[in-house]
């Protein structure tokens, strides 16, 4: 059954692609896009009022499915993250998540594998085996691969594979026991800081051994200006190197721990304002690659705990869009430089055929009001759990329908 | 750390005296960072009146008869419980004291379970220690009575800055314009944090001497000179705090051994003699002899306050209670 998507503001990073026309789809694959695209034989045409059509959302780094949550936030494919209540360091794990992700046929799941057993930072995981069975990339996660010698073996075989491995940048032992960046606010509240050099030093090592290697590496979640910086430095050098961030180490500092908040403890931890600052730079010029959500749902009973105690993390599914939008508006970043950290630029690294509007491609596309003015609640919010720091934020910026494998998933007035 | 330095005593200051109502216009004592130094001053005056009282041979009160204190310590501590009880009852507090020891925390149950269960007994003052910071805040969320912060974690220990100051405030007239060196482990102080807040605010010039593997990161900001040579540092100073340096400390990363430590920042006579001529030595205990501390200092009558320290505890404590339960006692009367 063809569909037609009309007056919409094509955006589609892999090709350039920025016009308002027309997008049509046959079943579950697009047919065409672009000013001229033919609606003819369409039997359903929906008007979308001059919105911003683009592809779907590729979320590399989700810590749970949360697919209702995923949907509204214009995800369609997300990229589950290997710390589950099993860790998912074989082959069979893998398997499992991939079935369930194709039964479900809404929103498609891809797991990363662990990059060393049990995620225990000594023994290689089975990487080949994880990799056939459709683990997309290599990581621990939360917990850097710090034993240079490990790591130096891991990119290695990795590399055998052409598999991405990804990093959790933050030296173990300069971040022993903290919980907070290091600073002014850490020192006032008494609690344990972790320095901004604990990331830079992690990202410097492990480029000597990309470089060493020849392998690819990513690396998960950039909170620091030195971070942006030893990136910087790597990509100029020619080094295989990429990164992420998530929105809010773009939207908070660690001023939002005032009054013990432990709905802003995250791994990294939110640091300075300098950082933050640089995080946008980093973001709007291409240093860090895409961006994601790190969605991680959290009961009240394990936030409502001493800061020390308190799970980190938070929800971003519904709310990334939006908080990545504010740079944009205010005129730091391009609309298309978003679009590609969130679609384009995912697709490229894990190897997804998705993330671009081209012909042919299966239909999985966000459209999307940049401008409307809306308030996050997070008692509203869809996610299994309502952990987020932005309760009662104004926001801009909203998606309207989401598409996934040529269906109408998701969509509000 | 920047040089940039600032003389805390050229800040501008509130005018000591009430705007209207309230001279401490809080519900609970958790720290000194969000109290002006009206509200200061306003719990030394008072403690000061607890300290003739204490003197006396009658020494209760019958002042809140009839109300509950109960200290819950989820961290051991032997001097600020006994401190806490005895204010408690010579206020005419019924006091109650439970620690971990013989709580319901070493079977699992979280420390909001705890305080719901607390507050459904109804007391009218709870004080409470814990080992995380920002802990008795949160638990202070879910009390409907007035919470007293007995030290959370690094972050505060609101009557030791308290008590301190009316040492100070006794021994030297005045705490503004005093150049106050506070040393050792700031790091993993609540003591250092409260002190510094509380000298600050009362417009003493604050100095904190210490290797640099116990100060924490930005220091500087909170309103301090930072010196890491004690001879330095002690330069013409009117106060010196001394802090404990806790047993798991002097082993390993943060400093290489005692010996060396008591050598460069250990608080000797030596040493002192940079100080000026009538300095006043402070702890807030338990000492550690011949390492923060030499003896003949410690003893020392004309200078250490260290006992005078505990004294004022006892009358700072009395006067935070009192304070906190003004309001609960003039509703019952009326």
């Amino acid at each position: 059954m063809k569909m037609a998507f009309t007056n919409a503001r094509l955006m589609d990073p892999a090709t350039g692609l920025d016009e308002l026309g027309s997008l049509v789809i046959d079943g579950n694959i697009i047919e065409d896009a672009g000013a001229s695209a033919s609606t003819d034989g369409a039997a359903e045409v929906v008007d979308c009022g001059g919105r911003v059509l683009c592809p779907g959302f590729i979320d590399m780094r989700a810590h749970a499915v949360d697919s209702e949550a995923a949907l509204a936030g214009g995800i369609t494919t997300i990229i589950l993250q290997p710390n589950q209540t099993s860790v998912i360091d074989n082959d069979a794990m893998v398997e499992r998540i991939r079935h369930r992700s194709v039964d479900s046929q809404v929103v498609s799941v891809y797991p990363m594998g662990a990059a060393t057993q049990g995620m225990n930072g000594e023994q290689i995981a089975e990487i080949g085996q994880m990799q056939q069975s459709g683990a997309v990339a290599f990581t621990d996660c939360t917990k850097a691969v710090s034993n240079a010698q490990v790591m130096r073996r891991l990119l290695e075989y990795a590399k055998h594979f052409d598999a991405l491995v990804v990093q959790y940048a933050e030296n173990p032992e300069l971040a022993d026991g903290a919980i907070a960046h290091e600073g002014e606010i850490a020192t006032r509240l008494g609690l344990v800081g972790s320095p901004a050099a604990a990331e830079a030093m992690q990202i410097d090592q492990d480029v000597s051994l990309a470089k060493l290697t020849g392998a690819r590496l990513h690396f998960a979640l950039l909170s620091s200006k030195q971070g942006v910086e030893a990136i910087r430095r790597a990509k100029a050098a020619g080094v295989k190197v990429s990164c992420s961030t998530a929105p809010h180490y773009l939207h908070l500092n660690d001023n939002a721990l005032e009054g013990y908040r432990t709905f802003a403890k995250v791994q990294p931890p939110l640091r300075s304002e300098e950082d933050r600052v640089a995080l946008i730079e980093g973001l709007a010029d291409g240093t860090i690659d895409t961006l994601v959500s790190d969605h991680m749902p959290k009961s009240a009973d394990v936030k409502r705990l001493p800061f020390a105690q308190a799970a980190p993390g938070v929800v971003g599914f519904e709310t990334m869009l939006a908080l990545a939008l504010a740079p944009v508006h205010r005129g730091q970043m391009e609309l298309m430089t978003l679009l590609r950290a969130l679609s384009t630029k995912p697709a490229e690294l894990l190897g997804l055929t998705t993330g671009t509007l081209k012909a042919g491609s299966f239909a999985d596309f966000a459209i999307f009001d940049p401008n409307k003015p809306w308030r996050i609640e997070a008692e509203k919010l869809l996610s299994d759990a309502k952990n987020t720091p932005f309760d009662t934020l104004p926001v801009q910026g909203q998606v309207w329908k989401t598409v996934a494998d040529g269906m109408v998933v998701f969509e509000r007035d | 750390m920047s040089t940039q330095k600032t003389d805390p005593a050229s800040y501008p200051r509130a005018e000591v005296s009430p705007p209207s109502g309230h001279l401490f216009p809080h519900k609970h004592l958790l720290g000194i960072w969000n109290l002006d130094p009206t509200a200061i001053k306003h719990l030394l005056d008072v403690a000061e009146g607890y300290v003739d009282l204490n003197r006396q041979a009658s020494k209760s009160t019958e002042t809140c008869s009839g109300l509950t204190q109960i200290n819950l310590f989820f961290e051991n501590s032997t001097r600020t419980l006994m401190s806490f009880e005895i204010a408690g009852k010579r206020l005419g507090l019924d006091t109650i004291s439970m620690s971990t020891g013989t709580s319901s925390i070493k079977k699992g149950e979280t420390m909001l379970d705890t305080a719901a269960t607390l507050n459904a007994m109804h007391p009218d003052v709870l004080v409470v220690r814990h080992g995380d910071s920002g802990a008795v805040k949160l638990l202070s969320e879910k009390m409907d009575c007035a919470v007293i912060n007995a030290g959370d974690g690094r972050a505060e220990h609101p009557t030791q800055a308290l008590l301190d100051a009316l040492t100070i405030q006794r021994r030297k007239g005045s705490i503004h314009g005093q150049t106050i060196v506070i040393s050792g482990d700031v790091a993993h102080s609540r003591v250092a944090r409260s002190n510094i807040y509380l000298l600050n605010a009362m417009g003493a010039r604050v100095r904190l001497v210490a290797p640099p593997t116990l100060l924490p990161a930005d220091v500087d900001l909170l309103g301090v000179e930072v010196f890491h040579h004690m001879e330095q540092g002690l330069e013409g100073a009117d106060v010196v705090m001394m802090l404990r340096l806790q047993n798991e400390r002097m082993q390993g990363a943060f400093l290489p051994s005692l010996r060396e430590y008591y050598q460069f920042w250990g608080l000797t006579r030596e040493k002192l003699k940079a100080a000026s001529d009538d300095v006043l030595v402070m702890h807030p205990g338990p000492m550690n002899r011949g390492v923060e501390i030499a003896s003949d200092v410690a003893d020392d009558l004309d200078r250490s306050a260290i006992e005078e320290q505990v004294e004022m505890g006892v009358a700072v404590r009395m006067a935070c209670i009192d304070v906190l339960t003004r309001d609960l006692r003039k509703e019952a009367a009326q």
